[in-house]
């Protein structure tokens, strides 16, 4: 059986990296005696399957980890009634669990299965010029980048993985954005995509609202629409 | 005081690792500040990776944080790149509890466990803001406190602290808060002279040097009567009353030693004479197996860690360990156990091949030097036919590594015996070879750096040329003994511990040099300088001979002769006679005492559940050998 949690990373535990978070995730399942799978050989892991990586820095409102149980473990679905609960109290201020749902069918993994992102990035800079720079690049037919993929340098064109962007809020020297980025078939990164902006902004703050499956062209969250328990 | 934190923040967002500045680990508290509190900020001078696992600090974070007259934060010396942001945006050290200034606290303590650090204690009272010199401190500036082993001379560092604490804190550090509670109303003076009168507390500030009439050194005496000229370490009697951590802090991000830590016993009598913990820690006192076995379970059950490491300075001498690491396993699948120090004969291999059932990757013995001549001198009494026994029943239960620790540079070592290293782990890759396809043996090697109150007080350490050579003979005798690895440590690191860990107070402005020449973080080979010591001590006019390689006589003045573990120094003189006439001296647990003075001084004993010595191996018998390992390290 494979369970399917949603959680938030905010505030200072921001700075984790995603191999931290991965350390926490295995301690917290431990505290919340809840029997994952491990897997076989000299160094039984446990079996988590975490989706896109989050930079360091970045905030979520929407994490997803797959957790495999251990097929010989009796546990009732019922039973899992109070376990967001439990796995936030084992989890560090900040890492909260917001919904925990069972899948009946393992399907594609998170990162097969995720298409887009929504963001709200925030960027400090000149708030004038910020809607014409916005509407300029979403007007480009391509914007080139180059990008380095384990040393190697290519040049991408990202235009296609904005999906959707707009300026929600200008004040002061701040600008708020939202926008919908791909993440297929590579995941364009907000810091990309504030790179492309150019000077003279640069990001402040970035948080991941959503994250999206495409099930026959409708948008749905990947927790859904499995057996939701506890979902808020 | 203020949180810094909205300031921080866009500060790490730049820096490496910025988890190991935010805090929020599970165990670390929050403390409020109320009026009249003595706030305690407990730093450790290295990084946070290395810093967060140190028991001690955590120990006494907790124990301050008990207490209605105390708080205590805990702060890390920040990496190169944070520094730079910090100086850059005029922002100080700061806790990583509270994300509170350092300056602002009543005292910064230090925990020393490596001379290596000493800049970097420099370097974090700078950044606190504070004057790093004692003598231009004024009532504003918090007190600068240090602890650990390395105080125990703490006279090349005299300059910068106002007090230093020896021996167990888990006391000493509520007497410590109650004499600053009262005094501190009148000034700074009043306060460091009542700390003085605190058994265990040593104010640099109220000795000076006294020079004999040969013009040489003759020991450091009170400014007046009213202070002690001798100041006693403090000694918990019994483990059983400490259980602590019982919060153990579980780090979110990678530290050294992420598992759980629990101290089956402190102190060590196997009396091995290079070994300062050893000599300093005495007597033997070992925590109740009850309790042990209630802060393994509680403690994997709070903090959700699959590890738990039985510490100790040597755990195989846990009376019982046997039992206690069955119960442990037993309590839980996929829950291993690490002990970082034991002997090594079939007994032990024996615990560590029920501890790794699975994962039989490598096993670390200490068997320290290369011949039998050799480890009389050190008094670390293994024979060749434990060893082999050790690594014979370590290869043939599957293990295919075995590392060995050795240290050259020690007292009468010749290339005999240094080349007896080589052949030891050429005949351990042959045992193994009746086994394993390919067994392999890591030799590691350190170069001596004898210490304080260990009967190697008074020898000349080897200089770095005569470290090289040995280690170029080892390289030689190494790359034709197939199946044998070989590290060293640069003994150029090994001559600048040699400096600090047996210096005077003239050190002071050697220490401030290279501080201010940039020469921070000395333990990581990337920042290590040793050009800026050697200068720094010729700048000073302190030889480098005098300090580090001569070798000192029976009755002269040592610079850490007012302070005492407890130890005799005459006992020290005899194990040091002993030494050279390669006499060895069994373990006093287990036979009549030897009035070392660790006990008959300050009258307590061992605490040792077992009235004789562990079973198994010869190193528990008349002939005491012993064997440090590491089990899966
Ligand atoms: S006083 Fe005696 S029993 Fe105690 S540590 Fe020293 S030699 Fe051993």
């Amino acid at each position: 059986m494979r369970l399917r949690v949603r959680f938030t990373k905010l505030g200072k535990v921001r700075f984790l990296s995603h191999r931290d978070l991965a350390r926490i995730w295995e301690r917290a399942l431990r505290r919340a005696e809840l029997p994952v799978a491990y897997s076989q050989g000299f160094s039984p892991r446990p079996k988590l399957h975490f989706g896109l990586a989050l930079s360091t820095g970045h905030e979520s409102l929407g994490e997803y980890l797959d957790v495999d149980l251990d097929p010989t473990a009796a546990l009732a679905v019922e039973g899992l009634g109070d376990l967001t609960a439990r796995l936030s109290a084992a989890l560090p201020d900040g890492i909260e669990c917001t919904a925990v749902a069972v899948l009946d069918h393992p399907g594609p993994s998170l990162q097969e299965a995720v298409t887009r992102c929504t963001w709200a990035i925030e960027l400090e800079g000149p708030t004038d010029r910020a809607e014409e720079v916005v509407a300029a690049l979403l007007a480009a037919p391509s914007i080139m980048v180059s990008r380095d993929r384990k040393g190697r340098v290519t040049e991408d064109d990202i235009r296609p993985g904005i999906l959707s962007m707009n300026v929600t809020e200008l004040s002061g020297t701040v600008v708020c954005l939202r926008a919908d980025l791909g993440t297929q078939p590579r995941t364009l990164r907000p810091s990309e995509l504030v790179a492309a902006l150019g000077s003279p902004w640069s990001e402040r703050r970035v948080c991941r609202l959503h994250q999206w499956v495409e099930d026959d062209g409708a948008l749905r969250e990947p927790l859904a629409p499995v057996v939701a328990v506890g979902a808020p | 005081m203020l949180s810094l934190w909205p300031r921080l923040e866009p500060l790490l967002s730049r820096v490496s690792k910025p988890a190991r500045y935010i805090g929020c680990e599970d165990g670390a508290q929050r403390p409020a500040h109320r009026p009249g509190d003595v706030s305690w900020l407990l730093v450790y001078p290295d990084t946070y990776e290395i810093g967060l696992p140190n028991q001690g600090l955590q120990i006494l974070y907790e124990i301050l944080n008990e207490r209605d007259d105390a708080v205590a934060e805990r702060s890390y010396a920040p990496w190169t790149d944070l520094e730079a942001e910090l100086r850059a945006a005029g922002l100080p050290l700061f806790s990583v509890d509270n994300h509170l200034p350092a300056g602002d606290f009543d005292v910064i303590a230090f925990n020393l466990s490596a001379e290596l650090t000493y800049t970097n204690v420099l370097n974090c009272i700078d950044l606190a803001g504070v004057p790093v010199r004692a003598a231009d401190r004024t009532d504003w500036h918090p007190l600068v406190a240090i602890g650990g082993h390395c105080t125990y001379n703490p006279e090349p560092l005299a300059d910068f602290v106002d007090l230093v604490v020896l021996g167990d804190g888990e006391e000493v550090v509520g007497e410590i808060t109650a004499a600053i509670a009262a005094a501190r109303s009148q000034g700074r003076a009043a306060v460091l002279r009542r700390l003085a009168g605190v058994t265990g507390v040593y104010v640099p500030g109220l000795y000076e040097s006294c020079t004999g009439e040969d013009g040489r050194f003759a020991g450091l005496r009170p400014v007046d009567a009213g202070i002690p000229s001798q100041i006693e370490k403090r000694t918990v009697a019994s483990l059983a009353d400490w259980p602590y951590p019982k919060q153990q802090l579980v780090p979110l991000t990678e530290v050294v030693h992420d598992r759980l830590n629990v101290e089956v016993f402190r102190g060590c009598t196997r009396g091995c004479r290079f070994c300062q913990a050893g000599m300093i820690t005495r007597p033997v006192r070992e925590r109740p197996a009850e309790q042990v076995r209630t802060m393994v379970t509680e403690g994997l059950r709070r903090t959700g860690y699959d590890e738990v490491a039985l510490t100790s300075l040597s755990t195989a001498d846990y009376s019982g360990i046997d039992e206690v690491v069955a119960d442990i396993i037993g309590c839980g699948d996929n829950i291993s156990v690490s002990l970082p120090s034991l002997r090594v004969d079939a007994f032990t291999v024996g615990i560590a091949a029920q501890i790794q059932k699975a994962r039989r990757t490598g096993l670390t013995f200490a068997p320290e030097a290369g011949t039998w001549r050799m480890r009389q001198v050190i008094n670390k009494l293994i024979s060749e036919d434990d060893l082999y026994a050790a690594v014979e029943s370590a290869f043939s239960q599957g293990w295919r590594r075995v590392k060995l620790y050795f240290l050259i540079g020690l007292p009468t070592e010749t290339d005999e015996d240094t080349l007896g290293i080589v052949e030891l782990a050429r005949r351990c890759v042959e045992i193994g070879r009746n086994y394993q396809r390919s067994p392999s043996v890591t030799v590691s090697v350190g170069g001596f750096v004898p210490k304080p109150f260990t009967p190697f007080q008074w020898f000349g350490q080897n200089t770095v040329a005569e470290l090289q050579r040995k280690v170029a003979l080892l390289r030689t005798a190494a790359a034709s003994a197939r199946g044998v690895q070989l590290r060293w440590h640069d003994p150029r690191a090994t001559l600048v511990e040699g400096i600090l860990s047996r210096g005077d107070r003239r050190l002071g402005p050697v220490i401030e040099s290279v501080w201010r020449n940039g020469g921070t973080f000395q333990e990581w080979s990337e920042h290590f300088r040793l050009d800026l010591w050697l200068d720094a001590m010729a700048d000073a006019g302190v030889s480098v001979d005098e300090i580090v390689h001569r070798h000192r006589e029976e009755h002269e003045a040592l610079p850490w002769d007012h302070l005492s573990a407890g130890l005799h120094k005459d006992f020290l003189w005899q194990d040091w006679r002993d030494a050279l006439a390669e006499v060895g001296l069994p373990d006093c647990r287990w036979t009549p005492c030897y009035d070392c003075g660790a006990c008959t001084g300050y009258g307590i004993e061992h605490i040792v559940a077992s009235a004789v010595p562990p079973a198994g191996g010869s190193q528990g018998t008349a002939v005491p050998v012993l064997l440090r390992t590491a089990v899966g390290v």
